[in-house]
């Protein structure tokens, strides 16, 4: 235990440790920001040996993982102005940055005094004195300001308030247009013609038993969010296993149906077309839909049948739409009623 | 000291006025008369950082991020982040004449135009995994050791809500190439929004900038990705790690740890190498996966249109959780007084991840609650001497692995050619009776591990003998001298090291830097 005065920083005497360093309990009071007395160490004391017992053998792996380390980096720069991949590049880099890292850390582990070192941890709590001046400070001079004041306090109270809902709309409701009825309309119309992707109209003779094509209303087949919304899957089935409700009895002419492409569950394309056993599958979350029987979900999550388009051929032998769909598409949301929500039919 | 010194006339002079540390004293001096660095600096330069290797989590998502931050940077001096239609002529090939939007365009260029540029792409995307990886790995170290208890709880609930912010920046940055399987997921993301009761098509529209997809959503996650959220998560960590010096580190008890000291190696030099270093080694392993382990191939994708979808999407590791959650829900919708409420999405895409995440932020007060323990603590717990906070831990990762595995039902039902009902019941279960079954397996072996005698202590060789009587007996070998592991008492770091007149002899690595005895040995 030491006894003299120590020094501040920058002074020349300094105290010994017992050599051993078996005296912590001297200088555990001394140490920490709040006395300031400055630890000193001999050379000798076993805190300041290096941790490892063979610091030889560790020097030459540090030295060798520095030496590759380098290589790396050096290779790197080659890799890059010889164009010679984004594999080499990576390989070079990595050689590198992971020797000259494992070297270094190596010697951090091994070479370095080996410790254990010890800090004092101070409360970060103030005295309770303090706390209750604090505390003070802020009820009783607010107490003093607004018990005479409590109009102004209020006025003012009011005024940030009001800007902070004002405010609120510029930067809200700017962002972006009220739904209203736009989640519940597409394009599509009565008498819309039925087109591909490239704007090819659909004719009776077009289609196989078991082809499948997604169309669009003529004249929105190009926009993403036309798509988006009026995505329609026609399928062409055998017309006598087709199960019709009695509302969609002519909704369907010779075995062509149309359902929308937007999945009720999530809103992804129901892309997928199990033919063997007329399902359409959407790929995100396997809902699927029973193709002959009005699209009704028979597995997964999806809540309701994908919405069908009613459809008729023209007098040129086109198809088009009768109507638009008689409810919203996609999935639900909160303004949706229950328009379609039905789960039997009349099979 | 004199108002006006007088100034040296010889080098000599002027380097003996300098005194034993040079220069590096000369700077210090003028940044300490200015700023006061001397006093504050030389705590912080001896601030212990415990050995304990789980103490290395957090550093690897700290390091993740800043590769995040430096690839990050590279690659907004490329990306275009517009949903404009162009039509493809770039070098790779079997794109060209395809139309697709700028942001898309971008970025095969600049994976294939930019020299380099993949690799900083892949990085940036291995990197974002691994960030979000090691946090989630970190606070489980966290949670487990009871490291979250007074006086750190405010320390955990930043540490969830940057865990939140990583986790939604990951998913808007791997929205923005505007690929086919991204822009999935931006329509399943923009439909869980619709789900909210009451609010959900007004949030959808005004994210989106109207019906979905709109023109704007590329812009938006754009400056959302690139500024907003990467300055909440940089101001944050700030603040993780200004409370992690200010309270200090916890640890684990052992010779010499107390509540009330910290053991271990200071910042400098022995913790600032082997961080360094390590720093170096993530980076480096970061950039070996960019290189060689493909990650999101946007080019094999195609762009992103409205009507066309892949087989098989399956979102980045850390969204899978939401993805098979929403997979195995049933399809239960209500609608009355027409209006409707799509529970098959609303409860596993928003009431469940709130659910999870509010029960990180509340543990702290949820544990108090039952423990009434409301003492410091600096040591940390063994997990096993926590049963039950060890089993409910367990139980929580188990349900959040099971729900993520159920985000691969369409491969498994594939891969093991089982109908994909039977995996989708198979799910529906598991995700109840597992995290149960976790919890109380969890609860048993802690209970039983507590009553291992001398878990602690090191392992000793037994010897082995048999009695002339047949009997066979183990005893404890003798210690050898390599056995033993002297563990010091712990010192405070010393400022100096004092040389002794004798030892100077003995000791041919030391070096004199001055006259006042001081040495260096410290390499």
């Amino acid at each position: 235990m030491s006894e003299s005065e120590e020094p501040r920083v920058g002074g020349e005497a300094a105290v010994t440790f017992p050599a051993g360093g078996s005296g912590g309990t001297g200088t555990g009071d001394g140490h920490g920001p709040h006395t300031a007395t400055l630890p000193v160490a001999r050379a000798d004391d076993p805190h300041l040996r290096e941790a490892t017992r063979y610091p030889r053998r560790v020097e030459a792996i540090v030295g060798l993982s520095f030496l590759v380390g380098i290589a790396g980096i050096c290779a790197f720069g080659g890799a890059y102005v010889e164009r010679a991949g984004t594999q080499a590049y990576a390989a070079t880099l990595f050689v590198g940055l992971f020797f000259l890292g494992f070297g270094l850390t190596a010697w951090g582990k091994y070479l370095m005094p080996r410790g254990p070192f010890v800090e004092e941890r101070h409360s970060l709590e103030s005295s309770p004195s303090e706390q209750r001046a604090m505390a003070a400070a802020l009820v009783e001079r607010t107490g003093i300001v607004v018990r005479r004041r409590k109009f102004l306090g209020g006025l003012l109270v009011t005024g940030l308030g009001l800007f902070g809902v004002v405010a609120a709309f510029p930067l809200l409701r700017s962002l972006g247009p009220r739904p209203r009825g736009s989640l519940f309309t597409t394009n599509w119309k009565k008498g819309s013609l039925l087109v591909d992707l490239n704007g090819k109209p659909v004719h009776r003779t077009d289609m196989q038993v078991g082809g499948i094509l997604t169309v669009f209303p003529k004249g929105k087949e190009t926009t993403l969010t036309a798509q988006a919304v009026d995505q329609t899957v026609l399928i062409r089935v055998q017309s006598e296993t087709l199960v019709t409700m009695k509302a969609r009895a002519d909704w369907a002419p010779d075995g062509y149906v149309a359902y929308s492409k937007v999945c009720t569950h999530l809103g992804c394309p129901v892309g997928l077309y199990e033919q063997q056993l007329e399902l359409l599958v959407c790929p995100c979350h396997q809902s699927m839909f029973n193709v002959r029987d009005g699209a009704f979900p028979v597995f997964g999550p999806a809540p309701r049948p994908l919405p069908q388009l009613p459809i008729y051929f023209d007098s040129t032998g086109f198809l088009r739409a009768r109507s638009g769909y008689d409810q919203p598409i996609g999935p639900g949301f909160w303004e949706r009623s229950t328009i379609g929500n039905g789960k039997a039919s009349n099979t | 000291m004199a108002l006006i010194e007088r100034r040296p006339r010889t080098r000599r002079e002027a380097r003996r006025e300098l005194g034993p540390y040079g220069r590096v004293q000369k700077a210090v001096n003028e940044l300490d008369e200015r700023i006061g660095i001397a006093r504050g600096g030389r705590i912080l330069l001896d601030k212990i950082f415990p050995d304990h290797w789980s103490f290395m989590l957090g550093e690897i998502a700290l390091y993740s991020f800043i590769v995040l931050v430096a690839t990050g940077i590279f690659l907004t001096l490329y990306y275009v982040p517009s949903q404009a239609i162009v039509v493809y002529h770039g070098v790779y090939k079997p794109l060209d004449g395809v139309r697709m939007s700028q942001a898309y365009e971008s970025t095969v260029n600049l994976s294939f135009a930019v020299r380099a540029g993949l690799l900083m792409r892949q990085v940036h995307h291995w990197a974002a995994d691994v960030f979000i990886g090691s946090i989630v790995v970190h606070m489980a170290r966290i949670f487990f050791t009871g490291a979250f208890r007074k006086p750190r709880e405010l320390n955990w609930t930043i540490g969830i809500i940057l865990l939140i912010l990583a986790i939604l920046n990951g998913f808007i940055g791997y929205s923005l190439p505007d690929d086919l399987i991204s822009g999935t997921g931006i329509r399943i993301g923009y439909s869980i929004l619709l789900s909210i009761p009451f609010v959900g098509s007004y949030l959808a529209f005004f994210l989106f900038g109207g019906p979905y997809p709109g023109h704007i959503i590329i812009e938006r996650f754009y400056i959302l990705h690139v500024l907003i959220l990467p300055l909440l998560i940089i101001g944050l960590i700030g603040a993780h790690l200004t409370l992690l010096v200010r309270q200090k580190h916890t640890q684990f008890p052992g010779k010499g740890r107390t509540e009330h000291n910290v053991v271990g190696s200071p910042l400098f030099p022995q913790f600032a190498a082997k961080t360094t270093g390590f720093m170096l080694m993530v980076t480096g392993v970061l950039g070996v996966l960019g290189g060689f382990a493909q990650i999101n191939p946007i080019w094999q994708f195609g762009p992103y249109e409205p009507t066309k979808i892949s087989y098989a999407v399956q979102p980045d590791w850390y969204m899978g959780f939401l993805d098979g959650a929403l997979r195995i829900m049933p399809s239960w919708q209500w609608t009355a007084w027409g209006h409707t409420i799509p529970w098959e999405v609303f409860l596993p895409g928003v009431v469940f991840p709130g659910l999870v995440f509010n029960l990180c932020l509340a543990w702290p007060m949820i544990e108090r609650r039952f423990t009434d323990d409301y003492v410091m603590h600096n040591l940390l717990d063994r997990p096993r001497d926590r049963p039950k906070r060890t089993a409910a831990g367990a139980a929580m990762i188990a349900l959040l692995f099971t729900v993520f595995a159920a985000s691969s039902t369409d491969v498994l039902a594939n891969y093991f050619h089982v109908s994909l009902n039977e995996v989708l019941w198979f799910f529906r279960v598991v995700v109840i009776v597992v995290p149960i079954i976790v919890g109380v397996v969890t609860w048993r072996i802690c209970i039983e591990l507590q009553h291992v005698p001398g878990a602690v202590k090191r392992k000793r060789a037994m010897v082995v003998s048999r009695t002339p009587e047949g009997e066979y007996v183990a005893a404890p070998a003798p210690e050898r001298p390599g056995d033993e592991h002297h563990e010091l008492e712990p010192e405070p770091v010393p400022v100096r090291i004092e040389l002794e007149p004798e030892t100077v002899g003995a000791s041919a690595t030391t070096a004199p830097t001055g006259e006042s005895g001081v040495r260096r040995v410290l390499r």
